[in-house]
């Protein structure tokens, strides 16, 4: 895509990543530095909430953010008795775990910033009639200042690298130029997303410096200059959030995708096709984790996006055992989704994406294998490599089972990384989705599974619990598009993005151009 | 005005101070005279209650010290301490009013009060009013601590050694003007000091103190003249022995 259009998405992102690490740092200032002073007034309890502290500190930044939907959404399942709503994805989880992770430094450089002050200076402060209080406020904060604030700088730096992987909870942030960009192999935008946000975090950082300087400088024109930069950053912020919100009376239709390149494209032509027909505004939910966008569907905070039968099956339903034929699979998921969650499965749109072996083209003749059953003798000599999930997951684990596979290694890494490490010859077979356009252009076989032990993976287009109800003329819409792709149309708009470079939005256009002339 | 009565301090049973009495005149400058670790500072600093009595009673003007809050007792009591200690984030203005903004005086009198105090321990205000305290020499900084005390005119002056580690010279002149100061403002002090002489040149009444204890209390003369041991009659011969080797070597000088 070209940079302009990539330098169009900045404003929006650039201001929600600002308010996502104003918001985070704010609220981690307001909770450590209180927390740090009460902490030296009892020495006791230090060593625990310093402890406590770490342990978080240790949560791997992404886990802890992924770890919050599903704590907000049960603390969301206790509120709801009180008539309190409250949203597990989207800004809030965001906030939570980056207020958590900013905790630490700010809180550890009060604690170690207030204790380092000179004994001698502390009674000084007794001996000219100053109180606990006064003692505080006049001398032990601002002697410790210095630390406190290093300990905010670094705070800083954190919060606005780790804010780029608020994204899969739902939040906007710069980190949606990078987890889509490194799906669609769009580097522009991966680029424009890691410069702007080091950018920010340099910004920010040089701005509490100088707020700092001017503090124990005592220099009226840097305080002035800091705290005008940051007022105006918070009421850019601020400004946004309220036009946001006084412009969604009419609250817009939330469409929901995973982080890969088929979703964002399948996305685009859900969004094109509500707004076409209905004339109704809708907005991108990009880039959401596997399960928060089930998550975030069942309780309304989407409205609609592509997920797949085989999907739910496996990992919702959590069903075990051969599954059934195409048909038979789609019906149970429909009726399962509509009796537990209320959700609709408004109709499948035509094609399979499941996970299928592919090999190699030219090892795959050479060697004469044409399904799985063919590979397994040869697999102790050979290496896997699978998406993140693919391991885990209980088609992984059938196959393992009802063919005894075993090779010799197996390794997880990102999915778009999974076709370039094949090609390369870095691993031997790979867990390819059938639909994707690198299978065609990087010449690989897909292995058929002769044993019929991976579920059919229908992409089916489901409908948040009373989408229906609300807005029956956006699932009249969707209907129309259900049988409408098949798996050579999916392959090839994939490959539109991820070997052309064509924007999921422009490939999704000509689809729907092309529907409407057929 | 000051009345200590059966003061003790114990630190996990070892008694530091030990079960002192005396009494402190009203404009007396009381010094109290001992070795390093007899318990000077930790006696004067029971009398501001910075160190919180183990037993007895310090009444300031009549009043037991006990019916104030501390922070209310130490604003009324200047306190110079051992180590100085002014707070290096502050100018050498807002170390000397730092007890009288405590106590809610206005701008305007804080600051002619502290270029008063100033030019009374001899520091040009124009010069010393806004530097930092790190800026100082020791001698600048003990000079600042003494107006500091003195800064919310206190009727009572506590000063723990303010002028050790300074030389003879400097010493001498700070000497001179604590006499000047506090006839000038007719003060009640307590002077700390392990120095014979400057026990003799500064005290009304010189209080000996051992191992937590009182050894003598008594006027300079008093002392000199009917020690009340051999501890206290070797302390006071000191002087004298150090006069007649300094006598000496001017006489082989001079011969
Ligand atoms: N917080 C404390 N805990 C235990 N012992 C203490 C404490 N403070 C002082 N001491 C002890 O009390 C004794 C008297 O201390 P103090 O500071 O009053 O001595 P000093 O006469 O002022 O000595 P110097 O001339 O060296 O300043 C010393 O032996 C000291 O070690
Ligand atoms: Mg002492």
């Amino acid at each position: 895509m070209p940079m302009a259009d990539e330098l169009a998405l900045l404003p929006g992102y650039a201001i929600a990543h600002l308010q996502l690490s104003l918001m985070a740092i704010g609220l981690g200032v307001a909770i450590s530095v209180p927390t740090g002073i009460w902490v030296t007034r009892n020495a006791r309890l230090e060593p625990a909430v310093l402890g406590a502290a770490s342990v978080l500190q240790t949560i791997p930044s992404l886990a802890l953010l992924a770890l919050m939907v599903p704590l907000l959404a049960g603390l969301a399942g206790l509120l709801s008795g009180l008539g309190v709503e409250l949203r597990s994805i989207g800004f809030l989880p965001a906030v939570a775990a980056l207020t958590l992770y900013s905790v630490l430094p700010i809180l550890r450089n009060t604690v170690t910033g207030i204790a380092g002050v000179d004994a001698a200076l502390i009674e000084a402060a007794r001996g000219v009639g100053m109180t606990d209080r006064q003692r505080l406020l006049r001398v032990e904060l601002p002697l410790a200042l210095p630390v406190i604030v290093a300990g905010l700088r670094t705070a800083t730096v954190w919060v606005v690298g780790t804010a780029t992987l608020a994204t899969p909870v739902g939040a906007t942030s710069l980190g949606n130029y990078i987890f889509s960009g490194l799906q669609t192999r769009n580097f522009t935008a991966v680029l424009v997303g890691s410069i702007a946000s080091a950018g920010l975090a340099i910004g920010l950082d040089a701005l509490v410096r100088t707020l700092e300087r001017g503090l124990v400088e005592r220099s009226r024109v840097r305080i002035g200059l800091a705290a005008g930069f940051l007022a105006l950053l918070c009421a850019l912020a601020l400004g946004a959030q309220l036009v946001r919100v006084a412009s969604s009376a009419q609250r817009p239709i939330a469409i929901g995708a995973k982080t890969f390149t088929e979703q964002y494209i399948l996305a685009e032509i859900l969004a094109q096709q509500v707004s076409r027909w209905t004339g109704l505004e809708t907005r991108a939910v990009q880039s959401l984790g596997s399960t928060v966008v089930f998550d975030a569907l069942r309780s309304g905070e989407i409205d609609v996006y592509v997920d797949y039968s085989g999907t739910i099956y496996a990992t919702i339903m959590k069903r075990e055992g051969l599954p059934g034929d195409r048909a038979r699979v789609l019906e149970e998921v429909r009726q399962y989704l509509a009796d537990e969650h209320g959700v609709l499965l408004v109709g499948a749109l035509g094609f399979e994406n499941t996970y299928a072996l592919a090999m190699r083209g030219r090892d795959a003749r050479e060697r004469r294998v044409g399904d799985i059953s063919g590979l397994v003798p040869l697999a102790p000599g050979l290496e896997i490599g699978g998406d993140y999930e693919f391991f885990v997951r209980a088609e992984w684990q059938a196959l393992e089972s009802v063919y005894g596979l075993r090779f010799r290694a197996q390794r997880a890494m990102d999915s778009a990384l999974m076709y370039q490490a094949i090609a390369a010859g870095e691993v031997d077979v790979i867990s390819a989705y059938s639909t994707d356009g690198r299978i065609a252009s990087l010449g690989l076989a897909l292995l058929r599974d002769d044993r019929g032990v991976v579920p059919p993976y229908d992409a089916i287009v489901l409908a948040s619990p009373g989408l229906a109800r609300r807005h029956p003329e956006v699932v009249e819409a969707l209907e129309a598009l259900a049988g409408r792709i098949d798996e050579p149309t999916m392959q090839q708009m994939n490959g539109a993005v991820d070997e052309h470079g064509l924007a999921p939005a422009e490939v999704a256009r000509r689809f729907l151009e092309g529907l409407r002339f057929r | 005005m000051i009345e200590v009565e059966g003061l003790t301090k114990r630190y996990d049973g070892r008694v530091v101070v030990d079960d002192l009495s005396f009494e402190v005149g009203a404009g007396e400058l009381l010094v109290l005279l001992g070795g390093s670790g007899c318990g000077k500072t930790t006696t004067l600093k029971m009398i501001n209650r910075l160190i919180e009595p183990s037993a007895g009673v310090v009444r300031i003007g009549g009043r037991d010290t006990r019916e104030l809050s501390g922070p209310e007792l130490r604003r009324g009591v200047g306190y110079g301490f051992q180590q100085v200690g002014l707070f290096p984030h502050m100018s050498v203005a807002e170390n000397v009013g730092v007890t009288p903004s405590l106590l809610g005086w206005s701008p305007d009198r804080i600051r002619s009060r502290v270029d008063q105090l100033l030019a009374l321990v001899q520091l040009e205000p124009a010069a010393f009013r806004d530097r930092a305290p790190s800026a100082l020499s020791g001698g600048e900084q003990q000079r600042v601590g003494i107006a500091r005390a003195l800064a919310a005119e206190p009727g009572v002056l506590l000063l723990d050694e303010p002028f050790g580690a300074l030389d003879p010279l400097t010493r001498d002149h700070l000497q001179q003007a604590l006499i000047r100061i506090r006839r000038e403002l007719s003060l009640t002090v307590v002077f700390v000091t392990h120095d014979m002489v400057e026990a003799l040149l500064l005290g009304d009444r010189i209080a000996v103190l051992r191992d937590g204890g009182l050894a003598q209390l008594g006027t300079p003369g008093e002392l000199l003249q009917s020690p009340a041991d051999e501890g206290v009659a070797e302390l006071m011969a000191t002087p004298r022995r150090h006069a007649g080797i300094v006598d000496s070597l001017l006489a082989d000088a001079d011969g």
